[in-house]
């Protein structure tokens, strides 16, 4: 539980969330404008779904962000590689 | 207030740093064996790395009265080599009984891959025979998720490991708490842009009551801030943190950690 009411984290944190959001409105700009255009590019897509995350009512919004950037885990993965451990000998 | 670094890379650092860490309360760091920026050619590269880390160090340390320890290991970088692994692997025991060497780190993933984790297994076997406790880097950015879970899987196939005394390093928002549900420790890293800031270390420290869990800035060569354990301790008495678990997590976890090596002989100022 956290120390600080809601209020007090906003008055903390309200003008530091407000540079980033900024900032992050103005290299979405940047990329526009740049040549070659970045529309069809994955790593584009895939900025624009986690900006799109946050704006989800959720108390996960960081770990659902990490893994929306995480490569799978494959339980198989050992199988896969070849590898034996303890249980797989 | 006193605290612990521990996971710093001293070797890259300037002697300025240790005195910047000590004029903030730095009273002990514990360093373990990583990647020097190159791929290493000889096991006799890894000797003389390991005495530097063993004998160097704890002396330049020792002149601002703090306390100095490492984990030694060929790092998951290096580990696609896995002869040059395997001969630094059997190398390591000669330094094990040296003072301050509290155990078999920082071992893990980077991209992982076969021979990582075929490295991985057989540092966990070294520091099984030898009764070592465990350091553990887990990957960076879209690999960590993945990495740490099959880390998770190699250390909870053996029976004979001891989640008690495995410290699973570089956890962030969504791996830390499945290592501390299975019964690691956790090391959150404050790393610019790639790992995880106060202010979030924080966050996990509210969640979890800060049980297991330690802080570190994983200082090294790259762009890092060696003072960052300050910065978290800064940041949680901003936000009205209790003093008790500012000082657990800086201080006391990792005491009690670092209490289950042997080697550990730490005198509190």
């Amino acid at each position: 539980m956290s120390q600080q009411t809601a209020d007090e984290i906003l008055d903390a944190s309200y003008l530091e969330v407000r540079a980033k959001v900024l900032e992050l409105a103005a290299v979405l700009d940047r990329l526009d404008r740049a040549p070659g255009g970045t529309e069809r590019s994955p790593r584009r897509d895939q900025l624009t779904q986690a900006i799109e995350m946050l704006l989800a009512d959720d108390p996960d919004r960081a770990a659902k962000v990490q893994h929306w950037f995480s490569r799978q885990y494959d339980p198989d993965w050992k199988t896969k590689l070849g590898v034996e451990t303890p249980s797989t000998k | 207030m006193d605290f612990i670094d521990p996971h710093i890379h001293m070797v890259s650092r300037v002697t300025d740093d240790y005195e910047t860490l000590a004029r903030m309360g730095c009273v002990a760091v514990s360093e373990p064996a990583f990647w020097a920026g190159f791929d290493r050619g000889t096991v006799d590269g890894f000797r003389d790395y390991f005495e530097q880390l063993t004998a160097v160090e704890p002396k330049r340390a020792a002149q601002f009265g703090i306390q100095h320890y490492c984990w030694l290991c060929i790092n998951a970088k290096e580990a696609e080599n896995v002869s040059l692994s395997r001969e630094v692997i059997s190398m390591i025991p000669e330094f094990l009984d040296r003072p301050g060497v509290l155990g078999i780190g920082e071992i893990g993933l980077n991209k992982n891959t076969k021979n990582e984790a075929t490295v991985f297994l057989e540092h966990l076997e070294l520091a099984i025979k030898y009764d070592q406790p465990i350091l553990i880097h887990t990957p960076h950015l879209e690999d960590k998720y993945q990495g740490t879970r099959m880390i998770l899987d190699m250390l909870c196939d053996d029976s004979r490991v001891n989640p008690d005394r495995v410290l699973v390093d570089h956890v962030e928002e969504h791996t830390v708490s499945e290592v501390l549900d299975r019964g690691f420790w956790a090391g959150m890293t404050l790393y610019p842009v790639t790992k995880c800031t106060p202010d979030r270390a924080a966050d996990m420290i509210e969640r979890h009551a800060g049980e297991r869990l330690l802080a570190n800035s994983a200082g090294d060569w790259g762009i890092s801030k060696p003072t960052a354990v300050p910065d978290l301790i800064f940041t949680m008495r901003r936000r009205g943190m209790d003093e008790a678990l500012i000082r657990k997590v800086v201080h006391d976890n990792p005491v009690e950690f670092f209490s289950k090596s042997k080697q550990f002989h730490y005198t509190p100022r």
